[in-house]
């Protein structure tokens, strides 16, 4: 009746699990209690849950990748704290069985729930106002991939209460992963949660490149496209381009798992060196899809704070193509030690090395759209020289590790880990929190604390720097990364060190949230009333904050990159505007929470070989599916009146400020 | 740990932060001619680096500050946004450097590829390595030995490795010695080494293997001719044999083995390890699709 699902599944003697979801448990039956006693679930459900509004659906994003930060960040400082004490005879209080699922929900998580969720998140939100434009191409498919990734988040954290999360680091790396040698639900947990998320990001792929290329306001040609767009074009290129691979070389390695195929096993003619070259086809891809919205970011954040148009635009959508094409060609550089000849092993370093060149053009505009600017030192440009600084050392590391030689004695130990950090913290996370401190005022109509804002970027600066140059240090001292614990006590001042700065980095995430309260409370004070907070450049300025759901009363007509820069300096002569039309949004579904609710089902019957639940979960979500698809009202018209309402109502508060 | 060995712990921690303490021991410190050219290739390459790295931080910092909003000394340009031979430097100055380093890269490639064995007047050792969870072993199939987390080589000598897996994949690692290389069931890869200084070395597995993982460490003592020679004599005077049975045992997954020598080995173990893949030896049959495989 449920297949491999007992009570030995509930971590009953195992204190630091069991502890930790009978916390989450009261946390969240905390905060179901206090949206029924408050009667919000009708405004939950009708203008979230269901929402199809590309803002809402962005905020959701950033929030869930908030929340994933906080789970990720938890195993990252348990992590720290563990090296920090097994040194020499010392075990440290983590044993191996529980360390090895940490370190691989650490890194799942952190990638495809916090980095992806968040760029996403802000290109959701972002992209359509910078087009100018009304929505995305398919509002309801935004939902449902968004829901999809919710669902993933959702059996990722089931496994800390009900079975075992992966013990086989982040990727799973067969044999390893193989039921040989991972007979529990570990993998499953992993795979399935993965296969739903990698769906929705799939389908929010292709939902933004289709919106880049069909839908963009009059007079946008490409090449008036503000940069961001550019970079999200790429990244989203390279979703649908990478996604499919994870997918399939995942059903595959489900096939193995289940059905006894030998795709990747050790035995029965499978090679387990295929699923190394086939997950890391779509691994480069991916830190590409992460990292290049955040350079998206910064482009915009540094022009609009230097009062500067982008220094090199042209060069700028140059390198930003160049890098996506060349991320699909460099996958070999993350197992040079696999034995390839010397040919092999080059081709592909000097392939990583040229990578540089594009993104060493993108440092150099940055320097130069700043160099005669009038720079305003506000959070997001704090975060945006904090970049420079930081991606420069992790770059220049990581061209390190593209020489073979030198990746023979580096692979695989902590200066990897340094280096890849570096990289991450330092453009990714370092881009979506300018981007969310940049972006915020424009969602939510009142801006962020900037004091408590510096503070976090402080925290998680020299926290980084704290928690990481010693892990080069470590490296070089022939410091490996997964080790539960190591024999040279000389190596544990140097854990210390990076244990210290994780509870700086953990002070800086703890602030966001201060910052966040702190912000929501006194937002009387930090309105933006005029849409415009920032003297900004693109098209989502020129709008109300937040904007309303259809974005633009009228669409606007588009010269050049930062269009609502030169309409401030040259503005329309007054009475040219043409009068206002009805228009059509979509409607609310919820399509996208009902298929949702039926893949974690789905995804977790398979996990515990419940088969008859498993049909029900699949039938469930194609059954809504259909349904939708019989649905003959998908849009609400709304009112000239009610849209000439909102336009005086904004025009009257730019007029008083 | 006492106060002493704290305060030592302290200085070598800030010692670290410079990367002088590298000098010690690891990476850093090579005890080979293999080890010794990644350490000059890693150094050139940062020094080569460097060279833009610190002038572009100098820049930001240097740009960000003198064009702050306050700075009334400094001259704006608020709509320059383009210039052909700025834009043919930032084009140039990085190309340029990858030029260079994918000269060393290509170079560096052929020269330290693992497989090629090493110039020396003396032969080479030949030894074959199992990765098993979670221990090594090591066979000297000329000398028809074996040990267990314990690798005995004479100094100065090339010593040319084969290497598998009975089990998951592992990375058979001597930091001071150079490369890694992984091990991969069913299959074979090959590794050529040399330690140019008697000493003891730490080896690991550089790839993470399961819950044994931390512990599969291993000592390399690099000996003296004569000590080797000498070695070797004891060894094979041990009485335990290593054929497929006590293999099968061997191979068992276990923790925190101590190092042991077999004092004969069943000819051609290593190959019997590669092609039952992963599996006891000649417990499963094994496509011929995959038999054969080699790196």
């Amino acid at each position: 009746m449920f297949g491999k699902l007992t009570m030995e599944a509930i971590p009953i003697n195992q204190p630091i699990p069991l502890a930790t979801v009978c916390v989450l448990i009261v946390g969240i039956v905390g905060i179901l209690t206090i949206v029924t006693w408050k009667g919000w679930w009708p405004y939950l459900w009708r203008e979230w849950i269901t929402s199809t509004d590309h803002k809402r659906i962005g905020v959701m994003y950033v929030i869930l990748a908030l929340v994933m930060l906080l789970r990720g960040f938890a195993d990252a400082i348990m992590m720290r704290a563990q090296l920090a004490l097994a040194a020499g005879h010392a075990a440290g209080y983590l044993p191996p069985e529980h360390y090895n699922q940490i370190f691989s929900a650490h890194g799942t998580i952190m990638i495809f729930f916090v980095g992806m969720a968040f760029v996403i998140g802000l290109m959701n939100f972002v992209l359509p106002l910078q087009l100018g434009v009304r929505d995305v191409a398919f509002p309801v498919l935004n939902s449902v991939g968004f829901w999809l990734t919710a669902a993933g988040v959702l059996l990722v954290n089931v496994s800390l209460g009900v079975g075992e999360f992966a013990r086989t680091g982040w990727l799973a790396y067969p044999p390893l992963s193989e039921v040989a040698y991972s007979p529990g639900v570990g993998v499953d947990y992993y795979l399935w949660s993965l296969q739903i998320s990698g769906l929705g990001t799939l389908l929010s792929g292709i939902n933004l490149t289709t919106t880049i290329l069909k839908l963009r306001a009059p007079g946008m040609s490409y090449g008036r496209m503000p940069v961001f767009c550019w970079t999200a074009l790429a990244a989203n290129l390279l979703i649908i381009a990478a996604f499919p691979i994870l997918t399939a070389t995942f059903a595959m390695l489900l096939l193995d798992r289940y059905l006894g195929f030998h795709f990747f096993t050790n035995d029965g003619g499978g090679n387990p060196m295929m699923y190394i070259n086939l997950i890391w086809g779509w691994g480069h891809p991916e830190v590409y899809i992460l990292v290049l919205p955040a350079f998206g970011v910064f482009s915009e954040v540094i022009a609009t704070f230097s009062g500067k148009p982008l220094f090199g635009y042209r060069s700028m959508v140059m390198a930003t193509m160049a890098i996506c094409i060349l991320s699909f060609m460099v996958w070999l550089h993350h197992f040079f030690t696999m034995g390839a000849g010397a040919n092999v092993n080059a081709f592909f370093g000097i392939a990583t090395m040229i990578i540089a060149v594009p993104t060493g053009v993108k440092v150099f505009n940055w320097l130069f759209t700043m160099y005669g600017g009038s720079i305003r030192f506000t959070a997001p440009v704090h975060w945006a020289i904090g970049f420079i600084v930081t991606f420069v050392i992790g770059g220049m590391t990581g061209v390190l590790m593209a020489i073979p030689p030198a990746d023979f004695v580096l692979h695989n130990s902590l200066f990897l880990i340094a280096h890849f950090h570096n990289v991450i913290i330092g453009g990714v996370i370092f881009g979506a929190m300018a981007g969310y401190t940049y972006w915020f005022p424009k969602a939510f109509g009142f801006k962020l604390h900037e004091g408590l804002g510096k503070a976090v970027f402080w925290c998680w600066f020299v926290g980084f720097y704290l928690a990481f140059m010693p892990l080069y240090a470590l490296g070089l001292m022939g410091a490996t990364r997964r080790m539960q614990h190591y024999a040279d006590p000389a190596w544990q001042p140097l854990m210390i060190v990076a244990l210290g700065g994780a509870v700086i980095i953990l002070i800086g995430i703890l602030l966001t949230v201060v910052q966040l309260v702190v912000s929501i409370r006194s937002r009387e004070q930090r309105r933006d009333l005029t849409g415009d907070p920032w003297n900004g450049r693109t098209l989502e300025w020129s709008i109300s904050s937040p904007p309303p759901a259809w974005n633009f009363a009228l669409l606007p007509t588009v010269g050049g990159p930062d269009t609502f820069w030169n309409l401030k300096r040259h503005p329309a002569p007054p009475g040219t505007a043409p009068a206002l039309v009805s228009l059509v949004i979509p409607k609310h579904s919820a399509l996208g929470f009902f298929v949702a609710f039926f893949a974690v089902i789905l995804g977790f019957s398979l996990i515990w070989h419940i088969w008859w639940l498993a049909i029900v979960g699949l039938l469930g979500a194609i059954a809504v599916s259909l349904r939708h698809a019989w649905q003959a009202e998908l849009e609400d018209s709304v009112s000239v009146a009610t849209i000439a309402d909102h336009e005086r109502a904004h025009q009257s508060q730019v007029a008083r400020s | 740990m006492n106060k002493t060995s704290a305060r030592f712990g302290v200085l070598r921690a800030c010692a670290a932060f410079g990367l002088l303490d590298g000098c010690s021991y690891g990476v850093m410190n090579p005890k080979g001619p293999v080890a010794a050219n990644e350490r000059v290739i890693l150094f050139d390459a940062t020094a080569i680096m460097l060279s833009v790295v610190i002038p572009v931080i100098v820049c930001t910092l240097a740009f960000a500050w003198w064009f702050r909003a306050r700075n009334r000394r400094a001259e704006r340009r608020p709509d320059w946004e383009y210039s052909g031979r700025i834009e043919f430097v930032t084009w140039s100055i990085p190309a340029m450097i990858v030029l260079f380093l994918g000269g060393m890269t290509w170079i560096g490639s052929h020269d330290l590829d693992p497989r090629m064995a090493l110039k020396s007047d003396v032969t080479p050792v030949e030894i074959e390595v199992v990765s098993l969870d979670w221990k090594w072993l090591f066979i000297y199939p000329q000398e028809q030995i074996a040990t267990v987390n314990e690798l005995v080589i004479p100094v100065n000598t090339p010593v040319h490795f084969k290497l598998t897996s009975g089990s998951v994949m592992n990375s058979f690692f001597v930091p001071q010695l150079g490369s890694q290389i992984y091990t991969m069931a069913g299959m074979t890869t090959q590794l050529n080494l040399l330690a140019s200084t008697v000493g003891t070395y730490g080896g690991l597995s550089a790839q993470f293997s399961g819950d044994g993982f931390s512990d599969m460490r291993f000592d390399v003592r690099a000996m003296p001719e004569e000590e080797y020679r000498a070695w070797l004599t004891s060894s094979r005077a041990g009485t335990e044999h290593l054929d497929a049975v006590r293999y099968a045992k061997l191979a068992a997954p276990s923790l925190h083995d101590e190092p042991a020598t077999f004092g004969r080995v069943t000819t051609g173990l290593f190959n019997s390890i590669v092609h039952s893949h992963g599996a006891p030896i000649g417990s499963s049959p094994t496509s011929a699709l995959a038999d054969g495989k080699s790196l």
